[in-house]
C-alpha cells in the first residue's frame, strides 16, 4: 500500500484512530503506554515516508485535495474524501512528529484509567489529522468536533484545580463557534452546484470554492466561519477560555492543545475561509489584521505581568497566534509563506516549552516564578534546553522561530507599515517576559523551596528534548525545504485573488 | 590552496567548532584542553584572516561574493546564505580575530579560578561570540548581518550574566539584551523596508555600481532617509548611543576580558560597521547624516562628562567607550567613513588594553574595583603600569600614539562639515584626557589607600596576561601609523587608500568640502595636542596627591556621579507606566471586561434556557396554542415580506 502517495492521508488518520480505540480496552498501564507510543511512532514512520512523495504536490497534474474519496452520504452530496497538499503534508507531519515525543516525554506520569486517557489522546490525534486532510466540508466538520470532544474529557477528568468550570467554558465556547460554522457550511452547501446525479448539491471542497455567493451573503458567512476559527486559535477578543484552560489542563493535553489544536483554526482560515469568501475576505482584511495586531500586543503585555509559568506561556501563545492571523490576512506571498512555516515552528517551540515547564512544575511543585530561582546550578542541562527553547520562542536568528517571524513581519510590512511596526513591538516585549522568566527560574541562588529537590531529567526526557532542540536548530539554519513544500499551496491561494 | 576565498568559510567555522567542543564537552575537558581549543580556534581564524587581508591588498582585488546555499527563498524574494569579503570586512576580520585571540589568551589565566565546567562554559560562550561577530561582518546581506547581530547580543547577554547566581549581574544582562532589542526593532524594520523598496538585502545587488549608479542609490530620497534612520536606531542600541546607551555601563558586570572584547573592541562597533557598510544610503540622506553626527557628538560629550566622576575603574572605561563610540558616529555623520573605521581599529587596541590592564589591577587587588581604594600600584605592577600608560596616551590623542591619528582625522572632517562639531569634539577630547589621567593617577601613582593585606597581595599578573598587554601596547603605540595625514606625508594615509573602493560612491555623492590649508590643519593639530597635554599633566598632578579623603560634592557633581539619573528617568517614564498599563489590561480589561462579558453571555443563555424550559409544561393544550401562534406569526411575516 505504501508507495502510492494517495494512501497517506488515510493511513495517517486510521492509525491513531485504531490505536486509540484499542487503548480503551487495555487495562495494564505499562501496556497502554507501550501501545500508545508504538501507534504514534508508526504514524510518524508513515508521515516521514510520505515526505518523500511531497514532490508530487508540485506536479502540475497533481490537483491538490483530490486524492481519496469514498461514498459516504451520496444523497446529500457528501463523500468521505481526504487528501494532502503541501500545507497538509506540513501539518500532518507536525502532528505525527510531536505526538510520540509528547507521549515519550510524559511516560513517567501516572494517570488513573491510563487506557482511557491515552485512548482519548490518540482519538484527538486522529481528529486533528482529520481536520488537516479533509476535503469535504462535512468530513471537515466531523473531525473538527472529533478533536474537540476527547480534549474536553481529557481536561475535565485529568486536569488540575477548577478544571470542571474551566473546561466547561472551553467546551461551550468552542462548541458555540462550531455551530456557527455548521450553519455557514449548510448555507454554502445550498449554493453549490451538483457533482453527482444523486444530489443537488455537494460538500466537496472544490464545489465550495466554485460557489458564487453574493457579496452580502459572503459578508455574513465570513463572520460565521471567522468566529468559529477565531475562538479556536484563539484571537482577541475570543481568547478568554485559553489562559485558564492552559493553566489547568494535564501535561500532555496542554501540549496537544496549544501546539496542535490551535493550528486547526489557522489552517481553517487558509483552507476554508480565504478561498470560499474572497470578496468578504478582502473587505474585512484590514479589520482582522488590526484585531490580530491588538491580539499580539495584548497577549505580550499581559504576559509581561504574569507571575505563573503556565500563564506566561499561555499569553505568549496568544501573541504568536495573533501574528499568524495577521500574516494570513495581510495575504501576500511572503506573509503567507511565513504563516505556513510558523505553524510548524510554533508547534514545535511551544510543545518544547511546555515540556520544560512541566518538568519544573512537577519536580518542584511550584507554579510561581518568584518562588523558583537558582535552578541553573542544580540542573545545568535543563537550563541549557530551556534557554535554547526560549530563544526559539523569541525568534532569535538561527532558530526556527526567526524564519516564520521574519517572513510574517516582512509580509505584514508590505501590507501596512504602521501596523507592522506596532506588531514588531512584540519583538521587544517577548524578550522582556521570556528573559524575565529565565532569570527568575534559573538564575540567582537556589532558594529553600528547591534546595533539596532533585531536578534531573530522565534519559528519555533528555532524548526528547534533544530531538526538539535539533529540530529548532535544523529548521532555523536550513528552512528552505519546508518553504519549498508549501510553495504551491501559497501560489494557489494567490492565484485565487488575481 | 590557490584561492584563500574558497576556504573563507573556515574563519567563522573554527570558533563555531570551538564552541561545540567546549560547550558539549564542558564536563569532560580539562582546563588545558579547554584553553587550547578556545584560543587555538581563534588563532587559526586569525591566520586565515591575515591571508584574506593580504589577498585583499593585492592589485585588482574586488569584493568577493561567496554563496553557500539558499537560506530563504519565497516568491521573488531570495535570501542566500552568502558572505561578502571586501576591504572593510578584511579590516574587521583582523580586529576581531587578532584582538580576540589576545583576549582569549589573557582569559586562560584570568578565569583560572572557575571550576572546570564553568571554565569551559566561559570559553564556549566566548567562541560563540567570535563566531557571531564574524558572521556579522562577513555576511553578504543584511539578514546574515542581523543573524550575527542578534548572535553577538545573545553572547553578550550570556557573558554579562556569566556569574548567574548574582541577581544584579543577571539584571544587567537582561537589560543589555532588552535595550539591544529595542534597537533591533528599528534595524529589522529597516530591513523590511529594504526588501519592499529593492526586493533584496544582498550588498552585491544593492551597492555594486557596475561602473554607474548602484541600485540603492536609485531609491527615492524619502525611502532612503527612512531606511537609514531605522538602521541607525539599531546602531544606537548595539553601539550604546543616546538614548539607548545605559546598558553598557551596567554590562561591566561581566568578566573583565569580556568587557574588553565585547563591550569595547568589537561588538559595540557593529553599529559603525553597519553604517559604513550602508554608506551610500546614508550619504544620500542628509537628514540622517545630521542626526548621526549630532547624536554622536552629544554622546561623546555626555558620556565623557559622566566618566569624570566615576570611581569604579571599569565604569570609567565603560563611559569612555560610549564617548569614543560617539566620536566614531560623529565621523560617520560627517561622511568620514574611513576615519571612523580607523578609529574603530585604534580604539580596539587601546580600549582592549585599558580593560585588560584594569583586569590585571582588579586581579591584583583581589576583586576591588574602586579607584579610591587603590593608588601606588605602579610600583608593584610595572608592566601593567607602563602598558596602561601607553593606552592612556593613545586614547587621549597625544601624538604619535594611535588615537591621535584616528581622532584627528575625524575632527578635521568634522571641522570641514561644521566647525561647531570640531570645537565640541576637541572639548570632549580634553575631558577624555582629564578622566583618563585622573584614572591613571588614582590607580598607579601616589600612596596605596587599601588595607595592609591587600597591599601584600598586590603582584604583577602572570605571563599570559602581561603578554597580551604588551602586544596591545605595541599596537596602541604604533597602530596609528597606517593613517598618517597627508600634510605630513604623501600617501601616508594607507588605510584610507585601502578602504576607498568601499566608500567611493558615497564620496562621490557627498560634496567634497574644501580642505583647509595645510598650515591651518597643522596649527589646529598643534593647538589641540598642546591643550590635551596640558590637561593631562594637570589631571595627573591633581590626583597624584589624592589621599583618600572624599570631598563633599556639589549639586552638579552629584548629578554627574549619579549619571544624570537617566536610569531613574527611564524607569519612571517608560518601565513603570508600561507595567501599570499591562497590569490594567490583565486585571481590569481582561477580568472585568472581556471575560466578564463572555461569562455574562453564558449566564444569559443559561437563564433564558431556564425560562424557555418552563414552556415545556407537558400540557398538550399549551403546545397546540403555541403552535398556532407560531403559524400565525409565520403567515404574517410571509405576508409582509412579499
Amino acid at each position: 500500500m505504501l508507495g502510492t502517495y494517495y494512501t497517506f492521508p488515510e493511513l495517517l488518520l486510521w492509525l491513531p484512530l485504531l490505536t486509540g480505540i484499542i487503548l480503551f480496552f487495555i487495562k495494564n498501564t505499562k501496556a497502554v503506554k507501550g501501545v500508545a507510543l508504538a501507534g504514534s511512532l508508526l504514524t510518524l514512520v508513515v508521515s516521514v515516508i510520505s515526505l518523500f512523495y511531497t514532490d508530487v504536490a508540485h506536479h502540475p497534474e497533481y490537483l491538490a485535495y483530490n486524492n481519496v474519496s469514498y461514498v459516504w452520504m451520496p444523497y446529500i452530496g457528501s463523500s468521505f474524501s481526504v487528501g494532502l497538499d503541501g500545507m497538509g503534508f506540513l501539518l500532518t507531519f507536525l502532528v505525527a512528529f510531536t505526538f510520540p515525543l509528547i507521549i515519550a516525554f510524559t511516560h513517567k506520569e501516572a494517570y488513573s484509567h491510563a487506557g482511557v486517557y491515552y485512548g482519548l489522546l490518540l482519538l484527538a490525534q486522529a481528529g486533528i489529522t482529520g481536520v488537516f486532510v479533509a476535503t469535504d466540508a462535512l468530513v471537515f466538520y466531523f473531525f473538527w468536533e472529533l478533536a474537540l470532544i476527547p480534549m474536553y474529557f481529557l481536561c475535565s477528568r485529568w486536569g488540575g484545580a477548577s478544571r470542571i468550570r474551566v473546561t466547561f467554558k472551553f467546551f461551550i465556547y468552542t462548541f458555540a463557534g462550531s455551530l456557527l460554522m455548521l450553519i455557514g457550511i449548510l448555507y454554502v452547501y445550498l449554493h453549490t452546484a451538483p457533482v453527482t446525479p444523486q444530489s443537488d448539491h455537494s460538500f466537496y471542497i472544490k464545489s465550495f470554492y466554485n460557489t458564487t455567493l453574493s457579496p452580502a451573503a459572503q459578508q455574513g458567512l465570513f463572520w460565521l466561519f471567522f468566529v468559529a476559527f477565531a475562538i479556536k486559535m484563539p484571537l482577541f477578543p475570543f481568547h478568554s477560555w485559553q489562559p485558564d484552560l492552559y493553566e489547568t489542563a494535564p501535561d500532555s493535553s496542554v501540549m496537544v492543545l496549544s501546539g496542535l489544536m490551535v493550528k486547526m483554526g489557522i489552517f481553517a482560515l487558509i483552507r476554508w475561509l480565504l478561498p470560499v469568501f474572497p470578496d468578504a475576505f478582502g473587505k474585512y482584511e484590514s479589520l482582522v489584521v488590526t484585531l490580530a495586531v491588538i491580539s499580539i500586543l495584548y497577549g505580550s503585555l499581559i504576559a509581561m505581568v504574569q507571575s505563573e509559568l503556565r500563564r506566561i506561556v499561555a499569553w505568549s501563545s496568544i501573541a504568536h497566534i495573533g501574528l499568524m492571523a495577521a500574516a494570513i490576512f495581510a495575504r501576500n506571498n511572503i506573509s503567507l509563506q511565513g504563516a505556513m512555516i510558523e505553524m510548524l515552528n510554533h508547534g514545535i517551540n511551544i510543545i518544547a516549552l511546555w515540556m520544560v515547564v512541566d518538568v519544573i512544575e512537577k519536580k518542584t511543585g511550584i507554579k510561581k516564578i518568584s518562588e523558583l530561582g537558582g535552578l541553573a546550578s542544580k540542573a545545568p542541562g535543563l537550563a541549557t534546553f530551556f534557554l535554547i527553547i526560549v530563544l526559539a520562542n523569541i525568534a532569535l536568528p538561527l532558530t526556527n522561530g526567526f524564519i516564520g517571524e521574519f517572513l510574517m513581519f516582512s509580509g505584514l510590512f508590505e501590507y501596512n507599515k504602521i501596523l507592522a511596526a506596532f506588531a514588531c513591538i512584540s519583538v521587544i516585549l517577548s524578550a522582556v517576559y521570556m528573559l524575565n522568566m529565565v532569570q527568575k527560574v534559573f538564575f540567582g541562588e537556589a532558594g529553600p523551596a528547591i534546595r533539596d529537590i532533585s531536578v534531573n531529567l530522565t534519559g528519555v526526557q533528555k532524548l526528547v528534548l534533544s530531538v526538539m532542540v535539533a529540530a529548532i536548530l535544523i529548521l532555523g539554519i536550513y528552512p528552505q525545504p519546508v518553504l519549498h513544500l508549501t510553495e504551491n499551496t501559497v501560489a494557489a491561494i494567490m492565484m485565487n485573488f488575481k | 590552496m590557490n584561492n584563500i576565498f574558497d576556504v573563507a568559510y573556515l574563519i567563522p567555522l573554527f570558533p563555531l567548532l570551538g564552541f561545540l567542543i567546549n560547550g558539549l564537552g564542558r564536563k569532560l575537558n580539562s582546563k588545558r584542553v579547554t584553553a587550547l581549543v578556545g584560543s587555538g580556534t581563534i588563532l587559526l581564524s586569525f591566520i586565515l584572516s591575515l591571508m584574506v587581508f593580504s589577498a585583499a591588498t593585492k592589485d585588482g582585488f574586488s569584493a568577493q561574493h561567496l554563496q553557500y546555499f539558499t537560506f530563504i527563498s519565497v516568491g521573488k524574494l531570495s535570501i542566500p546564505f552568502e558572505f561578502q569579503i571586501d576591504q572593510l570586512t578584511s579590516i574587521f576580520l583582523l580586529i576581531i580575530t587578532g584582538v580576540g585571540f589576545l583576549i582569549h589568551v589573557y582569559s586562560t589565566s584570568y578565569m583560572k579560578e572557575e571550576d572546570n565546567p564553568g571554565y569551559a562554559r566561559y570559553f564556549a560562550y566566548l567562541n560563540l561570540f567570535v563566531f557571531s561577530m564574524l558572521l556579522l561582518v562577513m555576511g553578504g546581506n543584511y539578514v546574515i548581518m542581523f543573524m550575527g547581530w542578534e548572535g553577538v547580543g545573545l553572547c553578550s547577554y550570556l557573558l554579562i550574566g556569566f556569574w548567574f547566581k548574582n541577581t544584579a549581574f543577571t539584571n544587567a544582562s537582561k537589560k543589555a539584551f532588552i535595550m539591544n532589542r529595542i534597537g533591533d526593532f528599528g534595524f529589522i524594520l529597516g530591513i523590511f523596508w529594504l526588501i519592499q523598496a529593492f526586493g533584496t538585502t544582498s550588498y552585491g545587488t544593492l551597492f555594486d555600481t557596475h561602473g554607474g549608479v548602484s541600485l540603492a542609490a536609485k531609491g527615492a530620497p524619502g525611502v532612503l532617509t527612512a531606511i537609514s534612520l531605522l538602521l541607525f536606531v539599531g546602531a544606537t542600541g548595539k553601539s550604546a548611543q543616546i538614548p539607548l546607551y545605559t546598558w553598557l555601563p551596567d554590562a561591566m558586570a561581566g568578566p573583565t576580558p569580556v568587557s574588553a572584547l565585547i563591550h569595547a573592541a568589537t561588538m559595540v562597533t557593529a553599529g559603525i560597521y553597519m553604517i559604513a557598510r550602508s554608506n551610500i544610503i546614508y550619504a544620500l540622506s542628509p537628514l540622517t547624516m545630521t542626526v548621526v553626527a549630532v547624536i554622536g557628538t552629544a554622546t561623546a560629550i555626555f558620556a565623557a562628562v559622566i566618566a569624570l566622576r566615576q570611581n569604579d575603574i571599569k565604569k570609567v572605561l565603560a563611559y569612555s567607550t560610549v564617548s569614543q563610540l560617539g566620536y566614531m558616529f560623529l565621523g560617520l555623520g560627517v561622511g568620514a567613513f574611513s576615519a571612523s573605521v580607523f578609529h574603530v581599529m585604534t580604539h580596539a587596541f587601546f580600549k582592549a588594553l585599558l580593560f585588560l590592564g584594569a583586569g590585571s589591577v582588579i586581579h591584583a587587588m583581589g576583586g576591588q574595583q574602586d579607584i579610591n581604594q587603590m593608588g601606588g600600584l605602579g610600583k608593584k605592577m610595572k608592566i601593567t603600569y607602563v602598558t596602561f600608560f601607553i593606552a592612556c596616551l593613545a586614547i587621549a590623542g597625544i601624538p604619535p600614539f594611535a588615537g591621535f591619528f584616528s581622532k584627528d582625522q575625524i575632527l578635521s572632517a568634522a571641522y570641514a562639515a561644521n566647525p561647531l562639531y570640531y570645537y565640541l569634539g576637541v572639548g570632549g577630547a580634553l575631558l577624555t584626557a582629564f578622566y583618563m589621567f585622573r584614572l591613571m593617577a588614582l590607580t598607579f601613582a601616589g600612596k596605596f589607600r587599601g588595607t595592609e593585606d591587600q597591599w601584600h597581595h598586590v603582584h604583577e599578573s602572570p605571563s599570559a596576561i602581561t603578554l597580551a598587554l604588551i602586544a596591545l601596547a605595541i599596537l596602541s603605540a604604533l597602530g596609528g601609523l597606517v593613517g598618517i595625514p597627508e600634510v605630513f606625508m604623501d600617501h601616508g594615509n594607507k588605510l584610507d587608500a585601502f578602504l576607498s573602493p568601499v566608500f567611493s560612491e558615497a564620496q562621490k555623492v557627498l560634496a567634497v568640502h574644501p580642505a583647509s590649508s595645510p598650515q591651518t590643519e597643522i596649527a589646529m593639530m598643534a593647538i589641540s595636542s598642546l591643550l590635551i597635554i596640558v590637561v593631562s599633566i594637570w589631571a595627573w598632578n591633581k590626583f597624584r596627591k589624592f589621599d583618600g579623603t572624599v570631598q563633599e560634592a556639589g549639586a552638579f557633581a552629584r548629578a554627574i556621579q549619579n549619571k544624570f539619573y537617566v536610569d531613574e528617568i527611564y524607569e519612571a517614564v517608560f518601565v513603570k507606566p508600561l507595567k501599570a498599563f499591562s497590569g490594567f489590561l490583565g486585571n481590569v480589561v481582561e477580568k472585568s471586561g472581556i471575560d466578564a462579558l463572555v461569562n455574562a453571555v453564558g449566564r444569559g443563555v443559561n437563564y433564558s434556557s431556564r425560562q424557555i424550559r418552563l414552556l415545556q409544561s407537558g400540557l398538550v393544550g399549551n403546545y397546540i396554542l403555541l403552535m398556532v401562534a407560531g403559524l400565525i406569526l409565520l403567515l404574517i411575516i410571509q405576508f409582509f415580506t412579499k
